[in-house]
């Protein structure tokens, strides 16, 4: 496995981040190392094993659908960078 | 000095009627005013006028808190540039039950940005010094909080605990910090670091404390489902039962190369303390132990690399905005995440989009998933012969500021001893058993099995309450 600065660049975008060039050469050079730690676990035999997302014994916790008080409109809006009446305001999307 | 005190210590004096509050508010202000410009725990300096309830159960004890827990009201940033200006419109569930039985929220304390560390060095505002030597790191993540108590900054404080962010400072500090089972504790309101991971948990100066504080924010919590509806014990009550027939587990993968000639000797010296108190021990094996931080850093970054996907200068914090090209939106995001993460968060995410991405996810993450499955079996046959499983908590004792600091891996190898708790779900409380020959704080660990925190307490204290060193405090060289 070798994560390349290209490697770094493509999952950047995935990841919707801005890096500058010494980022990408860093990232790359200290990615591999830890990757290269990480591949330990292909000693481990997993092929009876199955997985654990969550160490609980619950799935699927619902509660009663039923009206409640919520946070009030211009609460939420007051951390917001942009607002516009009741809305985040964000830049144009769609021409 | 009421700073130097702990909760039920003041909690006892205010009944007696022989202090006041702001007496105790006084007093720590203080210490904060000596100590603090060169500690540096509090990422927002305490700004308390609350007015309190006198007759409640805590009578306004002041608490120091993680900057990861929503305050309502109060700057909550995660000690991140991403954050800044964050002002909760809401409390967490923990803030509610503190409050509800009459605390006072005492301040933010310093983290590493967004709990990534185990240093408190990430932090956006700059690093947290340890109280018994400034040059050296107090511990992370939650080194704020841990630094704060130890410094009686604070009189006690709530951390959170993704991979030993609680017990590794407090074990570096010299003070107790416990992670209750994962589910103990209602997250919401904890910005989320790893879910699958992450618990709220006590720093105190003792564990009487730690089981007072459990007792009040313990508790199923309809607002986070991974809480869990299982009654929570009398904390307290525990504290009663001593250890005579406690069976303790010593797993021989926790004393290997790497660990310090004197943590291994304290840790010994425990052993035989808690022998003689009547425990058995046995030495047992948890042969997936090596796996545990490959494990951690392929699932923790892949949950955080999804949990921060919230934060892209829409609905709060920073906002940045460059240039009108082809696709304004996207260019925000970019920018906004490119500014306001510090090189730790962009680390994390990068590798866990990776390690989630197409192609990627069988060969790590379902990998890792599987491994885990490992890692709490290990567990779960030792706790079918034995009450708890002993360990030192940290292979070091407080390492030098900037040390580790440009060596990710080495970083996360201080975590080896820690993060097992978290991969299995289990509780485990650290708490200071010795000194090293450079008078540097050493941890006990102590783990059990899910919701027996009993267990826990029932050593963790038996082993206090017979040695000094949860009495000793550090030489702040102001």
């Amino acid at each position: 496995m070798n994560i390349t600065k290209d490697t770094v660049k493509y999952v950047a975008n995935l990841a919707r981040l801005e890096l500058a060039e010494e980022e990408l050469e860093k990232f790359s050079l200290q990615l591999n190392d830890i990757l290269r730690y990480i591949e330990q676990l292909k000693e481990v035999d997993i092929s009876k094993i199955p997985p654990t997302a969550h160490v609980l014994p619950i799935k699927n916790v619902t509660r009663k659908d039923k009206l409640r008080p919520s946070l009030k409109a211009e609460e939420v809006l007051k951390n917001s960078p942009q607002k516009q009446g009741k809305f985040f305001k964000v830049p144009k999307v769609i021409e | 000095m009421l700073n130097t005190k702990t909760a039920h210590e003041l909690i006892d004096l205010l009944n007696k009627g022989q202090i006041t509050q702001n007496e105790i508010l006084s007093d720590l202000k203080s210490q904060i005013k000596k100590t603090e410009p060169k500690i540096k725990a509090y990422a927002h300096a305490p700004n308390n006028s609350e007015p309190v309830n006198k007759d409640s159960f805590l009578k306004g004890i002041p608490i120091a808190i993680k900057d990861n827990i929503c305050t309502k009201e109060a700057l909550t940033t995660c000690s991140s540039h991403i954050l800044d200006g964050f002002i909760p419109p809401y409390d967490a569930t923990v803030i509610e039950r503190l409050k509800e039985k009459g605390a006072v929220i005492f301040g933010k304390t310093n983290m590493d940005e967004f709990a990534f560390g185990s240093s408190c060095e990430t932090s956006f505002y700059g690093p947290t010094r340890n109280p018994w030597d400034l040059k050296r790191v107090p511990g992370g993540s939650s080194g704020g909080s841990a630094a704060a108590v130890a410094a009686d900054e604070a009189i006690w404080a709530l951390g959170s605990d993704t991979g030993g962010s609680i017990r590794q400072p407090a074990a570096l500090c010299g003070i107790v910090g416990l992670k209750p089972t994962y589910g103990r504790v209602s997250r919401y309101g904890l910005i989320a670091f790893a879910s699958s991971l992450d618990q709220i948990g006590p720093i105190t100066k003792d564990v009487y404390d730690a089981a007072l504080l459990l007792n009040i924010i313990a508790g199923h919590d309809e607002r986070d489902s991974t809480s869990v509806d299982i009654k929570a014990d009398d904390y307290l009550s525990c504290l009663k039962k001593d250890v005579k027939g406690l069976k303790i587990a010593l797993p021989k993968e926790y004393f290997i190369k790497g660990l310090d000639k004197d943590v291994e000797a304290a840790i010994k010296e425990a052993k035989n303390k808690l022998e003689k108190l009547g425990a058995t021990f046995k030495e047992v094996s948890l042969p997936h132990t090596k796996y545990a931080v490959a494990v951690y850093y392929i699932l923790a970054t892949a949950e955080a690399s999804s949990n921060l996907a919230r934060f892209d200068g829409v609905q709060y914090g920073l906002r940045c905005t460059g240039a009108k090209d082809a696709n304004p939106m996207i260019t925000m995001y970019k920018q906004t995440r490119g500014k306001g993460f510090g090189s730790e968060a962009k680390r994390r995410i990068i590798l866990g989009t990776y390690v989630l991405s197409s192609g990627y996810y069988d060969a790590y993450y379902l990998r890792a998933l599987k491994v885990r499955s490992l890692i709490k079996k290990d567990f779960d046959d030792v706790f079918k012969e034995f009450d708890c499983v002993l360990t030192p908590t940290s292979p070091t004792a407080a390492f030098k500021i900037g040390e580790r600091l440009d060596d990710p891996l080495s970083m996360y190898l201080s975590d080896i001893y820690t993060i097992s708790a978290n991969l299995a779900g289990i509780p485990a409380i650290s708490l200071p058993c010795g000194l090293t020959k450079d008078k540097l704080p050493i941890g006990l660990q102590i783990l059990s099995g899910p919701f027996k925190e009993e267990n826990l307490f029932r050593a963790a204290y038996a082993f206090e309450q017979n040695t000094d060193w949860h009495k000793i405090k550090p030489d702040i060289k102001v």
